[in-house]
């Protein structure tokens, strides 16, 4: 016999069960705004493709050829893609992520489940798209006859590093634009200026020695240079003190935002 | 307390299945709207000098106003029973659901619930429009807790108690209401709870499909598990429900049978209801409704046989084009008889402005009992619900029947009789002819010509 005790302050052993008791609602929650994202839409799912492609040419030409940034020896539109694939995720990821809250305040307000499930969904969502940019980046790949180095092995390991970047921004929007709809205009701001502070269009080694560090406090930073290193094996070694800056930035941001998101579930329904 | 009409159940029911102990619910009105621009006045706060802060944040307590939804609730029910909520609008009716339903936290108290609990405050909650109704039970079943393989087990059940098969690939928004409606009941109806709570479910759909979720519930109910309802259908939660408890001002009012709840209920709104609600979609405030008798007094207690006028007050921010307005009067079992648009097209070219309709319903055959009176507005679409609400007015008709030649012994039993009566006439084996009408004027008459042919 299940028993549930429902008490001001609410329980914390039976959030993590309920949590798992409700897995299959990620799954169906994310599979729902893929089936969404393009219906009526004429080119539909190679929207995921046309976008990423056309920012690539659009930096190349400003970056690489106005901009005349380095290269380090590798074909340009390949060096961008490879921070693309990182940005795009996590951009569209925290924008999506941080509204859903809000797009679900429907449900939020008439059925209960944990409300981690909504968000945690919402950034899976977008790595469907992250997938699918990465198979475009093997034929990119593929068409410049540019064979991935060993050090390939290791991105996994960046993969789940955006994608707790991208979680713990997500969870701390997405539970304070329920009470502050603000976060609806800061968004926007985030992702274009982001993608000029982080190394997208150009290498972070462009950015003298000495500011390195302070470089680095950009979590993407970090991510991005991973990306690049494991695709391409950029020359240079890698800069190890941004790795470890990024890694301890994203348990601390998981960490809090699971933290912040929990504190404040429980009046989500009388707030939104 | 009466729970007492169960002890046939199992042994086990002794204990409650819920058991609801000092149960408070404050919210904090006007602090995040007041304020308008949200995150300033956080970081304000903070940035100012102490001192200002301190200002500022006295200041904002003096905006607040604690309001107190549900105040002390202890409440216990057993196993197998079934209980009707009732309780005016903004008595606490849903408050108490939704902490029952987990979707919001109580400021005080603690709940202890045994059993797996099942809630279903919406039909159709997170259906999505552009997805087809195949893909809705999926994501409608996934989201109020059913497993992928559960949904799939009970998929044909479903697709059949909803009766929508050939429509099963469309997508939902190309439904109508009623089909809408009825899909989204069946997914629900196939979660297998112990205990379900039910929030006015009934008050959508079509009369056969009420009649339908009210069917699949009693089933529910007999099966000896729980059930919780809220419903301003008076008859439905007398049939349904053992027992009754009525929410007023977020305390527990009244705990007992259903029957005498939904009685002493009625009968004590019927005569208080104030009513004003607007819809900010369309711009449409409803000022107050009111009802007049024939000699143009607001009153709410008629004179069987009297006219009964309801003057709907209204202001429009935005010109509404065509709209349905229908008119119901219900009794505690159900309705009596309406006035609608739908079906005698006098539809209003448009309301724009403030400005008045009334309806005058001739001469009422009531019987003297207690009444609301229920009113819908629908858009120039018709399938769109402006404004919906049960109880909108409330009246109670007094008269003494002898004065329209009633002579019966049980005359105390026109309190629970069905309300109403249109004229008739009795021919007796003996020739007698007697004819029995609520309208006064004529009920004079009527009586001298029947005691004239009776004398014959």
């Amino acid at each position: 016999m299940t028993q549930l005790v429902i008490e001001a302050g609410g329980t914390e052993r039976e959030y993590w069960r309920d949590l798992w008791r409700y897995r299959e609602l990620f799954y169906f929650l994310a599979w729902r705004d893929l089936l969404v994202r393009y219906k009526q839409t004429f080119v539909g799912v190679t929207w995921s493709l046309i976008r990423p492609l056309l920012t690539m040419i659009v930096l190349t030409v400003v970056f690489g050829k106005l901009g005349k940034m380095p290269s380090g020896g590798m074909p340009y539109p390949l060096l961008v893609f490879c921070g693309m694939l990182p940005w795009q995720f996590f951009s569209t990821a925290m924008a999506e992520s941080g509204n859903s809250l809000v797009a679900n305040s429907n449900l939020i307000s008439k059925v209960y489940f944990p409300r981690l499930v909504i968000t945690v969904s919402s950034v899976m969502t977008s790595f469907v798209d992250f997938l699918i940019s990465a198979l475009f980046l093997v034929v990119l790949m593929i068409w410049y006859r540019y064979a991935p180095p060993a050090s390939l092995l290791f991105l996994p390991f960046f993969v789940l590093l955006v994608f707790g970047v991208t979680l713990g921004v997500g969870l701390w929007i997405a539970a304070l634009m329920v009470e502050y709809r603000d976060f609806r205009f800061i968004v926007p701001f985030m992702v274009q200026f982001g993608l000029y502070i982080s190394p997208v269009g150009f290498q972070s080694s462009v950015v003298p020695e000495r500011f390195r560090l302070l470089y680095a406090l950009n979590p993407m930073v970090g991510v991005i240079d991973g990306f690049r290193w494991c695709l391409l094996g950029t020359q240079n070694s890698p800069y190890w003190p941004g790795f470890a800056v990024a890694v301890i930035e994203v348990i601390v941001l998981v960490a809090s935002g699971i933290w912040y998101f929990r504190k404040t579930e429980q009046t989500f329904a009388d707030v939104i | 307390m009466s729970g007492a009409g169960n002890t046939f159940r199992a042994p086990a029911m002794s204990n409650p299945v819920i058991s609801i102990e000092n149960l408070s619910k404050r919210y904090t009105i006007g602090h995040q709207r007041a304020n308008g621009d949200g995150m300033r006045h956080a970081i304000e706060g903070a940035m100012r000098t102490p001192l200002a802060w301190f200002r500022s944040s006295r200041q904002k307590k003096l905006r607040q106003v604690d309001f107190w939804a549900l105040k002390d609730v202890s409440l216990q029910i057993k196993r197998g029973e079934v209980v009707g909520i009732v309780g005016r609008n903004g008595a606490g009716k849903s408050t108490l659901l939704k902490i029952l339903s987990r979707i919001t936290v109580p400021t005080e108290g603690r709940i202890r619930i045994d059993g797996r609990i099942a809630s279903l405050l919406e039909v159709g909650t997170g259906f999505h429009q552009e997805l087809t109704g195949r893909e809705n039970i999926f994501l409608n079943g996934a989201i109020l807790g059913m497993t992928r393989a559960e949904i799939i087990r009970k998929f044909d059940e479903i697709v059949e108690f909803s009766g929508i098969e050939e429509f099963l690939d469309t997508p939902v928004k190309r439904y109508s209401s009623g089909m809408y409606v009825r899909l989204a009941f069946a997914v629900a109806a196939h979660l297998e709870p112990e205990i379900l709570i039910v929030d006015e479910v009934l008050a959508v759909g079509d009369a056969a499909f009420q009649k339908k979720c009210l069917g699949k519930m009693s089933s529910f109910a007999q099966s000896g598990r729980t059930v919780l309802f809220v419903s301003h259908n008076m008859e439905a939660v007398r049939t349904l429900c053992q027992r009754g408890v009525w929410l007023k001002d977020g305390r527990l009012h009244k705990d007992g049978k259903a029957d005498e709840i939904v009685e002493d209920y009625f009968n004590s709104t019927a005569n208080e209801i104030s009513f004003s609600c607007a819809n900010p979609d369309y711009g449409l405030i409803i000022q107050k409704v009111v009802l007049k008798n024939d000699r143009g007094e607001e009153s709410s207690q008629f004179r069987p046989g009297e006219d009964l006028i309801v003057e709907i007050s209204y202001d429009a921010h935005k010109c509404i084009e065509k709209p349905v307005v229908a008119l119901g009067v219900l009794g505690i079992n159900g309705s009596c008889f309406t006035s609608n648009m739908l079906l005698d097209g006098h539809r209003p070219d448009f309301l724009e402005g403030p400005g008045r309709i009334t309806c005058t319903f001739k001469s009422i055959p009531l019987l003297p009992q207690s009444y609301t009176v229920k009113m819908i507005i629908r858009a120039a679409n018709v399938k769109d619900l402006i404004v919906n609400y049960q109880e909108v007015a409330g009246f109670s008709v007094v008269g003494d029947l002898a004065e329209y030649g009633y002579k019966g012994e049980f005359l105390t039993f026109a309190r629970h009789s069905t309300p109403v009566v249109v004229p008739y006439e009795w021919r007796l084996p003996d020739g007698t002819i007697a004819a029995v009408t609520l309208n006064r004027s004529t009920a004079d008459f009527e009586d001298r010509i029947s005691s004239e042919v009776g004398n014959h």
